[in-house]
């Protein structure tokens, strides 16, 4: 019975596609293919269609289907044009062999719907599993990528350190950044570290707990921690947060708190000549 | 224009589902009109309601309500969830006091944050937090 489906659904091939294209070629009109140009929009079609039969030929050989898959994800088409075109041939096809039936009683009818299941399914699901796998993939680098920015410690100048902090915080990050303040003090010698929160859009209770407890360790290894980058709104709702900062100094800004940094390692900054002006520096500093 | 009504819920399951509710309020407060400090705290709250959730129900939901009166318009966040209840609600609203370790600032700071604060909340059945705040 399956053979049978087989050769009539591949005999007729040029009919199917047919219906298959004007099917798909109404979809067009309502979604996604807005930004897709007409002649890419047919031949992706046409290659798909031509993928379709024969990974239906070929009964699961599906190498071509792994190539077409992987260019479609590499432009960017979305799945569901996949998934409707997969949709769109199982209705046609149903069709078209009912069409050519001339009687069918519900056991045919079964039997039927049960065969041209078995070679559209395993095609839906390999489309899914690879578009799929890719964002997981995506997912995993990008985590990653976010790891990997998420607690930054630089050693600007001997015994002070920066860690600038940009984002959110959230309790896997807070445990990297105490991780990291604490080996990079050690690393760096340094005496006083600066925590920049400018780019921290909220400090809640949870955030405010962990950089009091990262400063708090910061101390128990003898360096001190100095808070900057508080902006206005942030110092008003950790004033209304009831949130007690008394134990640690904080600064507004990067640039006040690198000089307090500079008086606790017992330096200065001295002017030395128009050009090569410290003080210009340290400005150009805190605006970034 | 702005539906007068419009409301939203965000499930608050994951640690990250925090940080989509706390950018959705911010939206809301700036579409409603509240300035930069206002939008800190309604953000700051939120964050701190959903904490909650997820720290001690693990699953809960964060709503939305534009609310508006005679005179002012504003915004109105409702937090629940089906956890374990809080047995002693006027110990919780205690400075310092804390089950998890934490700054025992939360609630008592939410209330402090907004115009408005209201807990209900059953053993056993669950927490819900209603807090409020005027565009002035």
């Amino acid at each position: 019975m399956d053979k049978l489906l087989r050769e009539i659904v591949l005999e007729n091939s040029d009919h199917i596609v047919k219906k298959w294209l004007t099917e798909i070629d109404r979809k067009k009109a309502d979604n996604y293919t807005v930004s897709i140009s007409e002649e890419l929009f047919e031949s992706t079609n046409r290659e798909f269609v031509n993928v379709i039969f024969s990974s239906v030929e070929k009964e699961g050989m599906l190498e071509d289907l792994h190539k077409f898959s992987e260019r479609l994800i590499h432009l960017g088409w979305p799945l569901s044009y996949l998934t409707e075109g997969m949709q769109a041939f199982r209705r046609v096809t149903m069709n078209f062999i009912l069409e050519r039936s001339e009687e069918v009683d519900s056991q045919q009818f079964t039997e039927i719907l049960e065969g041209v299941d078995q070679w559209i399914d395993p095609i839906v699901n390999f489309l899914v599993n690879e578009y799929s796998g890719n964002w997981e993939n995506t997912v995993s680098i990008q985590r990653m990528a976010l790891q990997e920015l998420s607690a930054p410690l630089i050693p600007v100048m001997e015994g002070i350190t920066i860690m600038p902090l940009v984002g959110t915080i959230d309790t896997e990050r807070a445990k990297l950044i105490m991780e990291n303040l604490l080996d990079g003090v050690i690393k760096h010698n340094a005496e006083v570290v600066l925590m920049d929160i400018t780019g921290v859009p909220v400090v809640d209770t949870m955030v405010a707990h962990h950089i009091i407890q990262a400063a708090e360790a910061v101390r128990l290894i003898g360096a001190s921690c100095i808070l900057v980058g508080i902006r206005p709104e942030i110092a008003q709702t950790i004033v209304n947060l009831g949130i007690d900062l008394s134990n640690f100094p904080t600064k507004s800004s990067l640039q006040k708190g690198f000089r307090s940094a500079l008086e606790i390692t017992g330096r200065r900054v001295v002017n030395v000549g128009e050009e090569d002006d410290v003080e210009n520096i340290l400005d150009s500093l805190g605006k970034e | 224009m702005m539906d007068n009504h419009f409301q939203s819920c965000i499930p608050i399951q994951k640690e990250w589902d925090i940080v989509a509710a706390r950018q959705q309020g911010r939206d809301f407060s700036k579409q409603i009109g509240f300035g930069a400090v206002d939008q800190a705290r309604i953000a700051t709250a939120i964050s701190e309601l959903a904490r909650n959730i997820y720290l001690y129900a693990q699953k809960g939901a964060i709503c939305f309500e534009y609310i508006e009166d005679m005179e002012h318009k504003g915004i109105k966040i409702i937090a629940s969830d089906e956890g374990p209840g809080i047995s002693d609600i006027s110990r919780v609203m205690e400075d310092g006091y804390t089950t998890s370790g934490g700054l025992g600032a939360g609630l008592p700071g939410i209330k402090r944050l907004m115009d408005h604060f209201d807990i209900y909340s059953e053993e056993g059945k669950g927490t819900e937090v209603t807090i409020q705040k005027w565009l002035r």
